[in-house]
């Protein structure tokens, strides 16, 4: 397990983000100091790791917990490298969502919300990304995919194997 | 006008915003104007606001609490995710001097002297976007101390949230903006009075705040001259599902009508696979979905506009409303109880648990129309979802409750004869598909 400590620069950034609200506010940067743990330490936000954002905002561990617990976007369990979020609302439902996400599974060999055995892949549908012109579309860290084909799903995961170097 | 210089990659600089006539109300503002006259101006341009309420931007502005001597905020609820509308994602991913120009002026008519964008955290791409186009307006004296020498100061932040519709609502999202779980306040008291921090603070929609740059530009009353009644000036329209052009149109108010809107090859071309057209959602995912006759006529028989008040004729009888401008129409291969399902597990998902109607309701309504969708329905199921969905609505602290009834409600009230289907012919709709394979199949 990687050391919990942000790195210099992540500390930096903390303190910048903490300068955006009033000094008695620390609270206030914990949604943006949260993403800041999930790309540097993460991508799972462990119970030490929520910990140590709490002594760093000067606020108790549970209200790390309940909010880390309450969007969507934070990881209280553990996921995988990367992970996939194909939209599955309304307007992306009616142009391909539903074959999109079938076909992840397929390919993947997991069902929604499952990790592959390598711990390379967890595909979670995501509710409406606001992206339903461009539809199917899914998200990888903060990257939209639009307009998805196979092809493209296959050309995807395949550069991010390479990435991995797997 | 909003949109004008969209696909132009110079308007995504400071400079050359500032060459196609950025940051004019930022000087006209500060430098010759007071803030009550900014304020009047957004009131005489009748500008509503663009987030799905409608509500006027300039009475909102006029509650703000400016006795009080606490710090005032102004918060632009970019937490866009309302199904089908994408607008503010455009719109910041084009213009994001525009957005900031307009907080500037609308701060300024405010007298915030802090005030926050707050972005849904899925466009963290957009949030480094605007910090970029932010940081530029600090170098060039538009934010900061004493912009152009005005005595006027503002900073400006952009704050992500983390995956959660409800905080589009605004007292969830000033809870968010808190470092808290986005569980809406009851209301009273307003934001006005106590909103951020316990203080007056105002939220507006992104596209809102961007039209007052060109409000100020104009003046009030040539911008409420474009338009058609209390539909004052243009609205972003963002459209999908079953159509040739999906994307974000800007149409003036009440002068394109929906037919138009639809099928014209301005706008939407018609829809894409050959399949007529069956249903439109025209406001975004909560607004009432309409039959396509009912879309393009009123009851009355009247040719229905693109506007707050005509899409609204009718009541939520006949009529829908305008809502966000999340536009989605859907053809004949669509399933109106595949859809609702769908949609009701979007609620479901983003109901923040606080009230029970909510929090039960919109999992209860899921349960039974996941078992009528896949053919394990009664016929009582039916009235069993339109009986918790009037139970939910107008029972719950903020309005996600009453959207998510609307669309149960409606699906139902225009389309009952395809739930009755999945309950008469279960064996026909085990195949997920079946909306594309027996369209036809299901009686009018």
């Amino acid at each position: 397990m990687p050391e919990l400590r942000f790195s210099p620069a992540a500390l930096a950034e903390v303190k910048r983000l903490l300068a955006h609200y009033p000094a008695d506010r620390k609270k206030s940067a914990l949604l943006p100091v949260l993403h800041l743990a999930q790309n540097e330490l993460g991508p799972h936000l462990s119970v030490p790791l929520m910990d140590y954002v709490a002594g760093l905002l000067e606020i108790t561990p549970i209200e790390v917990y309940e909010v880390a617990s309450f969007y969507t976007m934070f990881n209280t369990r553990p996921v995988g490298r990367f992970k996939l979020e194909p939209c599955r609302t309304g307007p992306c439902a009616l142009n391909g969502a539903e074959d999109l996400i079938a076909y992840l599974e397929k390919k993947l060999g997991i069902r929604d919300g499952e990790t592959t055995a390598d711990g390379l892949f967890t595909l979670k549908s995501t509710e409406c990304l606001g992206s339903c012109g461009s539809a199917p579309v899914m998200q990888i860290g903060e990257d939209y995919h639009e307009n998805l084909t196979f092809a493209e799903v296959d050309r995807l995961l395949e550069n991010l194997k390479q990435r991995a170097g797997r | 006008m909003i949109l004008e210089h969209a696909g132009n990659a110079e308007a995504r600089t400071l400079a050359g915003w500032r060459k196609l006539g950025g940051y004019a109300s930022v000087e006209k503002a500060l430098k010759g104007m007071t803030p009550e006259q900014v304020g009047e101006e957004v009131k005489k341009a009748g500008l509503r606001g663009r987030g799905g309420a409608g509500f006027p931007a300039g009475l909102k502005w006029s509650f703000l609490d400016r006795k009080s001597d606490k710090p005032r905020y102004l918060v632009c609820n970019a937490d866009e995710s309302e199904p089908g509308t994408f607008k503010d994602r455009y719109l910041m991913e084009h213009l994001p001097h525009l957005l900031v120009e307009g907080m500037i002026v609308s701060s300024f008519a405010l007298g915030a002297k802090t005030s926050y964008i707050y972005i849904r955290g899925e466009y963290m791409y957009l949030l480094r976007l605007l910090e970029k186009a932010i940081g530029e307006a600090y170098a060039a004296g538009y934010l900061g101390n004493d912009i152009l020498g005005s005595g006027y100061s503002l900073d400006l932040h952009v704050h992500p949230g983390g995956g959660a519709y409800i905080c589009g609502e605004e007292t969830a999202l000033l809870e968010s903006l808190e470092g808290k779980r986005g569980n809406p306040r009851i209301k009273p008291p307003f934001p006005a009075s106590q909103g951020l921090y316990g203080c007056p603070t105002v939220v507006n929609n992104v596209e809102t705040i961007a039209t007052v740059p060109h409000v100020l530009r104009m003046g009030g009353e040539a911008y409420a001259a474009i338009g058609v009644g209390k539909s004052t000036g243009t609205k972003l329209i963002s459209a999908s599902g079953h159509i040739k052009r999906p994307g974000v149109y800007e149409i003036e108010l009440g002068k394109v009508s929906c037919e138009e809107f639809l099928l014209s090859d301005a706008f939407c071309g018609g829809p894409k696979n050959g399949r007529p057209i069956k249903a439109v959602i025209p406001g975004g995912s909560s607004v009432p979905v309409l039959p396509l006759a009912l879309f393009l006529k009123t009851a009355k028989g009247e040719a229905r506009m693109m506007s707050y008040e005509s899409l609204a004729d009718g009541g939520f009888v006949s009529g829908t409303s305008l809502g966000s401008g999340g536009f989605f129409a859907m053809d004949e291969s669509a399933c109106m109880v595949r859809n609702l399902w769908n949609l009701t597990r979007f609620y479901h998902h983003e109901s923040c648990g606080q009230c029970s109607p909510c929090r039960e309701g919109t999992g209860w309504m899921e349960k039974v129309l996941h078992r009528l969708e896949a053919g394990q329905g009664r016929l009582s199921d039916i009235d069993l979802l339109v009986d918790i969905a009037k139970k939910i609505e107008g029972n719950t602290i903020c309005p996600l409750g009453d959207a998510a009834a609307w669309p149960v409600a409606s699906h139902i009230r225009h389309f009952r004869h395809e739930f009755e289907y999945h309950v008469k012919y279960p064996e026909k709709v085990k195949d997920p598909r079946h909306g594309e394979r027996e369209p036809v199949a299901m009686p009018k």
